[in-house]
């Protein structure tokens, strides 16, 4: 079994990554996810497999990342804080790493209230940062997170974190993000850009402070369906901002679904060209991860790299 | 203070629907001051039952009682007369009341009145917040004296997630972000270099999650 993270060789080798977003059904079968990673598999170097997103029961992410491995493509396990306690992470990563799982995300998790089980108990026995740090400590020296030694085959995760520009404090998203990069982030995957502005500024902070070096910063990108969506995002989430403007040019678009398309891959070809410190992008096609090999190709990132 | 709330009057009625005599106890504690379980609320309480009991022709004999504390075992002893010939207690104090009452009184049937709710702090009048989590192990000398454990809906150490905009939690427009709170506050302080400290996971046995807690005082027992 390969012990390197495809992805970590890419991003390390300096060459620009391209990552995408497969989100499991509410169901136990796994047609749909195998559709979507065969479809995906020669246009990303890996695929996020979202943990049970917006706290709505899914198909296991873990899982889901074994199917993803069985069609020829890398998972990126998306690991949140919100489900387990240090000792249900620790089992399941393990247990990832033995089935071939090389990338993991670390994040919070959104709330439950947002999900089909809002009554339910929320964990949060360690944060997205303490998540990092012990994964990190778990790698290079060999230790449980409770200090116990780990005396052979301890897991060897290429460590991923998450980081929102569009969030609040806006100064302090900069500081919290190089706390990550301290506890062991080695990849970040940002929240979806939609206010081009406010990313630029961000990267401006990030490379003051050089964190670009020591980090590889992943831009995100959602296509969007509809104004309407837009629209939604815009007045119901909280985290994102989405500028006026590009809800009117959905409006006015004869065709909304190509014109979320192109404004997608013009917002990659401006990071790629313009935001430096950026190393890659990552696109979260939400339910709509048909249109990612269009988005790729369009984009001037096909073909994608080869790794030995 | 404990917070706590008053129960729906039906659902109160319900659990007393097969009494005929029942002994109301208030407490003079923390629930006099959060106006739920105080003599007034006793009173009125009992009253609002003996009227619905009337009109729907099955009266109730309901009697009063309001104790010093509900939570401290010699304050409950004045109920030992008043309980002999009720065929129910309902307490009007928290869930520590309510338990102390059915430990001395083994053959009553003693039910609860409020929902016991959290500490905390009164707002305005009649608005009251809660601001501690009792975790067993307070860090708000870390925090800038904000709670993050109980004011932030994740109890997140290392915080804002993701979720934080324009001061308010993602949870609802109506809840604070606790860590935008608490980033103002460490600002104005000029204590940022503080919040990028790693803050390691809790001990969560000092917490609920470690069984029923015990604090010992040694030097201020009696024998």
């Amino acid at each position: 079994m390969k012990n390197l993270s495809k992805l970590q060789q890419i991003l390390d080798s300096g060459q620009f990554a391209v990552t995408a977003e497969i989100g499991p059904p509410k169901h136990s079968s796994a047609e749909g996810i195998r559709h979507h990673a065969e479809m995906m598999r020669d246009y990303v170097d890996a695929t996020n497999i979202t943990d049970n997103q917006t706290a709505i029961v899914r198909l296991s992410s873990i899982a889901a990342g074994v199917h993803v491995l069985n069609c020829g493509i890398e998972p990126i396990v998306q690991m949140t804080c919100r489900d387990r306690n240090r000792i249900a992470m620790q089992s399941d990563l393990m247990g990832a790493y033995s089935l071939g799982m090389r990338n993991v995300l670390c994040l919070s998790g959104d709330h439950q209230k947002f999900g089909n089980h809002p009554t339910s108990k929320n964990v949060y026995d360690i944060d997205s940062m303490q998540l990092i740090y012990y994964l990190r400590r778990m790698r290079d020296e060999k230790l449980f997170f409770s200090g116990e030694e780990i005396k052979e085959h301890e897991p060897r995760f290429f460590i991923g974190a998450v980081a929102n520009p569009f969030a609040d404090p806006f100064e302090f998203r900069v500081d919290r993000l190089e706390k990550k990069v301290e506890a062991g982030a080695q990849f970040i995957q940002t929240q979806c850009i939609f206010d081009m502005e406010r990313f630029e500024r961000f990267m401006e902070m990030v490379r003051e402070r050089g964190i670009d070096e020591r980090v590889h910063i992943l831009a995100g990108v959602t296509p969007m369906k509809s104004w309407r969506a837009a629209k939604y995002i815009q007045n119901n989430v909280s985290g994102m901002i989405v500028p006026d403007e590009l809800v009117e040019r959905l409006k006015n678009a004869e065709d909304p679904k190509r014109e979320g398309v192109d404004i997608c891959i013009e917002q990659i070809k401006y990071i790629k060209e313009n935001v430096k410190g950026v190393h890659g992008v990552h696109v979260m096609a939400i339910a709509w991860e048909e249109v990612v090999p269009e988005i790729v190709e369009r984009s001037g990132l096909y073909p994608r790299p080869k790794v030995g | 203070m404990i917070v706590a709330q008053q129960k729906p009057v039906e659902d109160i009625a319900q659990m007393i629907a097969d009494c005929k005599k029942v002994l109301f106890v208030g407490c003079a504690g923390c629930v006099t001051v959060c106006l739920a379980g105080g003599e007034k609320e006793t009173e009125v309480l009992a009253s609002a039952m003996r009227i619905k009991r009337n009109l729907e022709n099955n009266p109730l004999e309901a009697t009063t009682f309001t104790c010093t504390r509900q939570c401290d075992p010699e304050y409950i002893v004045p109920l030992d007369n008043l309980v002999k010939d009720v065929d129910a207690i309902v307490s009007l104090a928290c869930g520590v009341g309510v338990q102390y009452l059915a430990e001395r009184f083994k053959d009553k049937w003693v039910v609860p009145a409020l929902d016991t709710k959290f500490i905390g702090g009164s707002v305005t009048h009649g608005n009251w917040e809660e601001k501690c989590g009792l975790c067993g192990d307070c860090i708000l000398h870390r925090t800038g004296g904000i709670c993050p454990i109980i004011r932030c809906s994740k109890s997140i150490l290392n915080g804002p997630c993701g979720g934080s905009q324009y001061g308010k939690c993602e949870v609802s427009k109506d809840v604070d972000c606790a860590w935008q709170l608490i980033y103002d506050r460490m600002k104005a302080l000029g204590k940022l270099d503080k919040l990028m400290e790693f803050q390691p996971p809790k001990d969560w046995s000092k917490s609920r999650d470690g069984g029923p807690r015990k604090a010992i005082r040694e030097d201020v027992m009696i024998d």
